[in-house]
C-alpha cells in the first residue's frame, strides 16, 4: 500500500491550477530528483504552497499530471502517494499524547496497540523525544513539537516529505537550529524533502536545489549557490537579495564583452559575450562586490551622447544611509545620475576609512562582476 | 487603569456603580426567594421570617398542595434532554456542512437565524394554530418540542460557527494525510477537538429549553412544562411553596451549567498545560 522503498522522484508535468478566476500555477514543469533537499522559494501568493498541496493530494490540478516514482498519483488518496506532509503549524492533534500522535497513521491502518506504540517509540527515539511520549503537544516547546510532527510524518515511511513553511512558527534562534536538524534528518533518511519557504536564508542554507517562483511560474531552478551568484532573472536577483539590479540596453558587443547603457545614461561594461546590440537586458551587481572610495571632488565627465562616462565603472554618489549590521555595514547610496545603490562592506574594511551620511564617494566594480540576468 | 497620580477616572466609578446595580437586580431578588423558601410552617410570602423549615420543599412532592409540579419538572427535564440532543447533533452536522460554502448557503443560514429575531410568542401561536388547522393535538413532545427547536437550533448553529471559525483545518488535512478515512477523521480528530464547543452547544440546548416560556406556552398542549407550571402557580398558589419551586429549579440550572463548564475547563486545561520541568 505504501511505497516505502519506491523512488521519491516527483515529476510535475504541465500542471495548471486555477481557483475560480485566479491562476495559482501556470503550465508548470518540474522534476525533483529522489533524495534531494529541494526548496520552493517565493513571495506569498506565488503558487509554491499550491504545488506542495497538489503533490500531497490536498488540491487537484486543473490540468497536467503529477508523478511520484514514475507513477501518476492523480486521483490517488494522500496516503497511497508515498508522501507525507508536515504542516505549517504542525497540526499536532491537541487531544492526543505525543506517542498517539506519532502512532496515528498506524492506528488508521488498523495496527494493534502494541505494534503501533513500538514503532512510534522507535521514531520518537530517532528524534530524541522518547522521554516525552506521554506528554500532550501543548506541553512541548516549539522545537520539540516540530520533531514530533517530523516523527508523525515519517511513521508512514514516505519516499518524499513535504514541508509547508515548517520553521515559520519558531523564534529566530530556534529556527536556525531546527533547520540544521531538518537538513541532518534529510541526509540520514535519504528521502526527498520538498520544503516551501519565503525565506531566502532558509532556502540557501538548506537546499540542494532551489526553485524560485513568481506568479505561478518558475523563475529559476538551480543549486543554491548558482541562484545567489548567478540569478537567472531580475526577479530572482531582487528576491534573493544582495544584488543591485539595473535595466540596460546593449550598445555594442565584441569578442571581449559588451558595452551597456544603464539608467540615466550611465555606462556599464561587462565581460559577457554574445549579447545582441540594441536588446534590453537587466544586470545584477552584488552589493558586496562594489568598492567605495572617498572622493574629494566629483569625477564626472559628460560624454558625447549626453550620458556620463566613467573611468571603468566608477560612479560618484552621495551616502544616503549607513546601517551597521554587525559583520557587515550596509550603505545606501544616491548616485548623481538619480539612481540608488546598496553596498555592503565587511565591518573591518569599512572602519578603516568610514564614511558618513552626506559624504560624496566614488564607487567602482570589476566588469567581471556585472552579471547579465536577462 | 490608574492614572499617573494613582486616582481612578470617573468612568471607573460610573461603571462600578452600574455593575453594583446589575448585581443587585440579578442576585438580590434571587437571594430573597431562596431565603423565603425556608420560611417556617406558619410563615407567609413576605418577610419577616417566621422560623425556618423545609416544610415548603416537602410540600412540592405532595400532589394535593401544589398541583402537578413534580410531573412538570420531569417533563421539562425530558424535553430539555431531547431538545439538547437534537440541537447538538443538527448544529454540529450543519456547522460542518456550512464550511463548504454550498450554493445558497448564505440564504439557508439567514433563513435559520431569522428565527432568533421573531417574537417567540407569535412563533408559538403560529405553531399552535397550524396544528389545529391540520387537526393534530398539540403536545409538549410534538408541537412543544418543535417550538423549542426554533429557538435552540439557530443558537446552536451560531455557536458552532464561532467554534469552527477557530478550528484549524490543517488538523483534518493531517488526519487525511496519515490515512484516516473521512469517518475516522471525524471520529478521531474533528469531534474530539471540537468537544468543548459541542458541550457548550449541549448546555445551551438544555438551559434554553428548560426555561423557555414564550414559544412553548401556546403549543404545549394539556400538560405543562415547568416554567409554564410556575407561571400558572404565581396566580393560584399563595404560599412559600412557590419560592421552594424557584429555589429547586434554579439549583438544577446551576448544576447543569457548573457541570458543563467544569467539563470544558478540564478539557481545555488538559490541552493547554504549560511545560512543567
Amino acid at each position: 500500500m505504501v511505497q516505502a522503498t519506491g523512488s521519491g522522484e516527483v515529476a510535475i508535468l504541465g500542471v495548471t491550477k486555477r481557483f475560480g478566476p485566479t491562476t495559482a500555477v501556470e503550465n508548470l514543469d518540474l522534476t525533483i530528483p529522489h533524495g534531494s533537499y529541494c526548496c520552493l522559494l517565493g513571495p506569498s501568493g506565488c503558487g509554491k504552497t499550491t504545488i506542495l498541496r497538489m503533490i500531497a493530494g490536498h488540491e487537484k490540478p486543473t490540468a497536467g499530471d503529477i508523478r511520484i516514482g514514475g507513477q501518476s498519483v492523480l486521483g490517488l488518496p494522500q496516503i497511497q502517494r508515498g508522501t507525507a506532509m508536515m504542516f505549517q503549524s504542525y497540526a499536532l492533534f491537541p487531544h492526543r499524547s505525543v506517542l498517539d500522535n506519532v502512532a496515528f497513521a498506524l492506528k488508521m491502518r488498523g495496527a494493534g496497540t502494541a505494534d503501533r506504540h513500538a514503532k512510534a517509540r522507535e521514531l520518537l527515539t530517532k528524534v530524541q523525544l522518547e522521554k516525552f511520549a506521554d506528554r500532550l503537544p501543548a506541553q512541548l516547546s516549539g522545537g520539540q513539537q516540530q520533531r514530533v510532527a517530523l516523527a508523525r510524518a515519517l511513521v508512514t515511511d514516505p519516499s518524499a516529505l513535504l514541508l509547508d513553511e515548517p520553521l515559520s512558527a519558531l523564534d529566530p534562534f530556534l529556527r536556525i537550529r531546527m533547520r540544521e536538524e531538518l537538513k541532518h534528518f534529510q541526509r540520514r533518511l535519504g528521502i526527498s524533502f520538498i520544503h516551501v519557504t519565503h525565506s531566502q536564508d532558509e532556502a540557501l542554507a538548506l537546499a540542494d536545489l532551489v526553485i524560485v517562483m513568481n506568479a505561478g511560474r518558475i523563475e529559476q531552478l538551480a543549486p543554491a549557490r548558482t541562484v545567489f551568484d548567478q540569478p537567472g532573472t531580475a526577479f530572482v536577483a531582487r528576491f534573493i537579495g544582495g544584488h543591485n539590479v539595473f535595466a540596460c540596453t546593449v550598445e555594442a558587443a565584441d569578442g571581449a564583452g559588451a558595452r551597456l547603457r544603464g539608467p540615466h545614461g550611465i555606462a556599464i561594461a561587462t565581460a559577457r559575450r554574445g549579447l545582441t546590440p540594441g536588446s534590453a537586458i537587466h544586470v545584477a551587481l552584488r552589493t558586496d562586490r562594489i568598492r567605495i572610495k572617498r572622493a574629494a571632488q566629483r569625477l564626472m565627465a559628460v560624454g558625447a551622447g549626453g550620458g556620463i562616462d566613467m573611468p571603468r565603472g566608477s560612479l560618484p554618489s552621495r551616502v544616503a544611509a549607513v546601517e551597521y549590521q554587525g559583520a557587515v555595514v550596509k550603505l545606501r547610496l544616491e548616485a548623481d545620475w538619480g539612481g540608488e545603490l546598496t553596498v555592503t562592506q565587511p565591518d573591518q574594511s569599512f572602519y578603516v576609512a568610514p564614511v558618513a551620511e552626506g559624504d560624496i564617494v566614488a564607487i567602482e566594480w570589476d566588469d567581471s562582476d556585472v552579471h547579465i540576468v536577462g | 487603569m490608574r492614572s499617573a497620580d494613582g486616582s481612578r477616572p470617573w468612568t471607573f466609578y460610573f461603571f462600578a456603580a452600574f455593575f453594583t446595580l446589575f448585581v443587585m437586580f440579578l442576585y438580590g431578588p434571587m437571594t430573597v426567594i431562596y431565603i423565603l423558601s425556608f420560611q417556617g410552617p406558619q410563615g407567609g410570602m413576605t418577610f419577616p421570617m417566621n422560623g425556618f423549615s423545609l416544610e415548603w420543599f416537602q410540600s412540592l412532592f405532595a400532589q394535593k398542595r401544589v398541583g402537578e409540579i413534580a410531573g412538570a419538572f420531569v417533563r421539562s427535564i425530558e424535553l430539555a434532554l431531547v431538545v439538547a440532543v437534537i440541537t447538538v447533533v443538527l448544529s454540529v452536522v450543519a456547522g460542518l456542512a456550512f464550511r463548504r460554502r454550498f450554493r445558497g448557503s448564505a440564504f439557508v443560514f439567514y433563513l435559520a437565524i431569522a428565527s432568533l429575531i421573531m417574537p417567540g410568542l407569535f412563533v408559538g401561536l403560529g405553531i399552535a394554530l397550524s396544528f389545529r388547522l391540520i387537526g393534530v393535538d398539540t403536545r409538549w413532545y410534538t408541537s412543544g418540542l418543535g417550538a423549542q427547536l426554533t429557538w435552540t437550533l439557530p443558537f446552536g448553529l451560531l455557536i458552532m460557527f464561532a467554534v469552527l471559525g477557530r478550528f484549524n483545518r490543517a488538523y483534518e488535512e493531517a488526519a487525511t494525510d496519515l490515512g484516516a478515512t473521512s469517518w475516522q477523521r471525524v471520529r478521531e480528530v474533528t469531534l474530539p477537538i471540537l468537544l468543548p464547543g459541542i458541550i457548550g452547544v449541549t448546555l445551551f440546548g438544555l438551559t434554553l429549553s428548560y426555561d423557555e416560556l414564550a414559544r412553548t406556552a401556546l403549543g404545549v398542549g394539556s400538560q405543562n412544562t415547568l416554567p409554564l407550571e410556575i407561571w400558572a402557580m404565581t396566580t393560584t398558589i399563595t404560599s412559600p411553596a412557590l419560592y421552594a419551586v424557584g429555589a429547586v429549579t434554579t439549583a438544577v440550572s446551576f448544576v447543569v451549567i457548573i457541570t458543563a463548564l467544569t467539563a470544558i475547563a478540564l478539557i481545555q486545561r488538559r490541552r493547554a498545560r504549560i511545560v512543567q520541568e
